[in-house]
């Protein structure tokens, strides 16, 4: 037994004295398609998989323990670091969940603007979802094709709130800022050139043969399967379940805007791909409405709760009791009424919930993060068995995983 | 005198609190108000024990005893539809009551309904895994065995998810500081040097907002640089303006601070 205490090489991926011809590979955690941090432990008999074991963690920051520490404002920027790839909606079901806990209502611009960014942000991680897998697969154009409308809607959320990554674009009880004047035009402009797009990448993609070798019955999640793995999102409704939180749960104002669920029955990583596809021009189609929608609604972007929220910075300014609430609301923090919550909502990745439990303090007394992608790492241990080696980076490729999300 | 702090729950306290402050409650309803709801509490009442039930925020929430936890979670999903375990975690009162609160949050599909399944346990007091209802449930019972150190009894393959597997101590107590514990601060040094080296290289410094003022090789000092490595508790050396690497920089032949002009004129 060789001693692991020290950084020692330990072949750990060699067993010795065997008498079968299982081959464990260690696949990862700097694997160029791990997407992150994936350690896998694949059991192989010649090339196929015969055992998985997906080894998460190495992302670990302890976000619920910082959680119990923190304020709920000062937490609304940690939420960015779990999906990275669309933050927008991390900050957008915590700020959700606090404000059913609080029961505030947001005002009409307030959601407007919410859902365009919510929008926005599925289509920046669509586009890097089909870019990154494509790019596993090998298909480098699309890589570039993707990655430059990605760019433009980057540049469009950088115009909104500064920042091209980690948004933190939303607050609790509303958003802290009204469109820029160029922002309509911005996406409007993106919008008409969309739909040619998306179209380019299918023409690319669709019938390749390498992308159908690599995609058609490969990955194949039954419905029961999704189900009891608790696969929500595009996992779940490429496995033939038709649930979108939207349109079954509607928040916000997904109700009054038309849009279709795009399913599969087939389950394998081409429908999947089919689904990110169809999903992208449903988001297109769902901003396309919400700008007219823009205009119908008066200025007011935060909800009015003296309570919970800070003023305007007019009142901050020129009234003494709300800059009195403002410093109180900054430095103590806002202290919700005792009771939990859970309220889950339709991130890219699938159901992203936060459950929090409050005591009445400033501090959450226990906030429990439900990320989509940690089950969709651990669905692999039943998925990957089966398959061959280069089956396993189009697998992960599809499942769209990330991993500030999974280890939070 | 000192101020007592409790040691059951280092977490962050408000530091002020108004004493005639009452804590709101957000409303509860009784499960009679819904109709779905109350069916399905009935179906569970018939053969379970119900401690407590009520619908919060749009949520049935039902309390259970800890010993029927796979029994009730069978019947809610085979006979009730609630087909998917969305979410599955401890809370921590082992402060106020030694007990861990697990609560097992469904969704049904067909129904449209989100229910909470509550139960309490003891500190050493195992609980029956429910992996076998909800493959979902494998990765959520290792989570919270690894962050609260729960025993989950009949699970496959039990051990730690997101910690190291030698790692001790279960960070999401209440007990565990934010900052980590002592082990914790010695265990990259041990598994890295060995347990020897610890007199050498000393705890590892776990407080990320930390900054000593006399550290002249990690934090650098703007407007008062110093050389890299100087030693400056007895105050700083005088420190010419120029280049400190060895050598010169590349493509800058010369500089010196006296020859050269400092703009303090922002208009010039």
């Amino acid at each position: 037994m060789q001693d692991t205490n020290r950084l020692r090489p330990f072949f750990e991926n060699i067993a010795f004295d065997r008498d079968d011809n299982e081959v464990i590979l260690n696949f990862g955690p700097q694997h160029p398609s791990a997407h992150g941090q994936l350690r896998l432990m694949l059991h192989l008999q010649q090339e196929q998989i015969v055992k998985a074991h997906p080894d998460v963690g190495y992302l670990h920051r302890g976000m619920e323990k910082m959680a119990e520490n923190m304020i709920y404002n000062e937490f609304l920027p940690t939420t960015d670091r779990m999906d990275y790839i669309a933050s927008s909606s991390n900050n957008y079901g915590f700020a959700l969940a606090v404000e059913k806990l609080l029961d505030l209502e947001v005002p009409r611009r307030a959601k407007v603007i919410r859902m365009m960014l919510l929008e926005t942000n599925r289509l920046m991680s669509h586009l890097f979802w089909l870019a990154t897998t494509a790019l596993d697969i090998g298909a480098m154009t699309v890589f570039l094709y993707a990655f430059r409308e990605r760019e433009y809607l980057m540049d469009l959320i950088e115009d909104y709130c500064g920042a091209r990554l980690t948004h933190a674009a939303i607050r609790i009880g509303g958003v802290p800022l009204d469109l820029q004047d160029t922002f309509i035009a911005d996406l409007k402009k993106f919008l008409e050139k969309l739909p040619a797009n998306i179209k380019d990448y299918e023409d690319l993609l669709d019938t390749n043969r390498i992308w159908l070798m690599r995609m058609e019955n490969v990955g194949v999640i039954s419905t029961d399967m999704a189900l009891s793995w608790g696969c929500t999102g595009p996992m779940l409704r490429a496995s033939g379940v038709e649930w979108d939180i939207r349109k079954e749960e509607p928040y916000e104002l997904y109700d009054e805007v038309d849009f279709d669920i795009p399913v599969s029955d087939k389950g394998d990583n081409y429908a999947r791909y089919k689904v990110y596809m169809e999903e992208m021009r449903q988001s297109a189609r769902i901003l396309d409405q919400l700008i007219p929608m823009y205009y119908e609604t008066t200025p007011e972007l935060m909800a009015h709760a003296p309570k919970y929220i800070s003023g305007s910075k007019l009142d901050i300014m020129t009234q003494n009791y709300s800059l009195m609430q403002h410093f109180v609301l900054v430095t103590q923090g806002m202290r919700p009424p005792v009771g939990e919550v859970y309220v889950a909502t339709e991130s890219p990745k699938g159901e992203l919930g936060f459950y929090i439990n409050s005591q009445g303090g400033p501090y959450p007394y226990k906030l429990k993060l439900r990320a989509p992608s940690f089950w969709h790492t651990g669905i692999l241990t039943d998925l990957l068995p089966g398959h061959y080696i280069p089956d396993v980076v189009s697998i992960i490729g599809t499942t769209n995983i990330v991993f500030g999300e999974v280890d939070r | 005198m000192r101020k007592y702090t409790p040691k059951k729950d280092v977490q962050a306290k408000s530091y002020y609190t108004d004493r005639f402050w009452v804590a709101p409650q957000v409303a509860k309803s009784p499960v009679e108000s819904d109709a779905t709801f109350s069916e399905d509490l009935a179906a569970i009442k018939e053969k379970f024990e119900v401690l407590d039930a009520y619908i919060q925020v749009d949520q049935m929430v039902v309390y259970i005893n800890a010993k029927d936890n796979f029994d009730v979670i069978k019947l809610a999903k085979e006979d009730l539809a609630y087909t998917q375990m969305s979410e599955l975690s401890a809370i921590d009162w082992l402060a106020d009551k030694g007990q861990f609160e697990i609560f097992y949050q469904m969704l049904s599909m067909t129904k449209r309904k989100r229910i909470r399944i509550k139960c309490f346990i003891d500190e050493q007091e195992p609980i029956l895994s429910v992996e076998k209802l909800f493959r979902s449930a494998d990765w959520s019972e290792r989570e919270m065995y690894d962050m609260y150190g729960v025993i989950v009894n009949g699970h496959p393959f039990m051990k730690r998810i997101l910690m190291p597997d030698d790692w001790s101590g279960h960070p999401l107590r209440k007990t565990y500081p934010l900052i980590g514990d002592e082990a914790a601060a010695w265990y990259e040094v041990d598994k890295i040097f060995g347990k020897e080296a610890r007199d050498v290289i000393g705890p590892e410094i776990r407080d990320t907002a930390r900054i000593d003022r006399y550290d002249t090789e990690r934090f650098s000092r703007l407007g008062h640089e110093v050389p890299h490595g100087a030693a400056i508790p007895e105050g700083e050396p005088k420190t010419p303006l120029a280049y400190q690497e060895d050598g010169g920089v590349f493509l800058i032949k010369k500089f010196h601070e006296d020859d050269s002009v400092i703009i303090t004129d922002r208009d010039r």
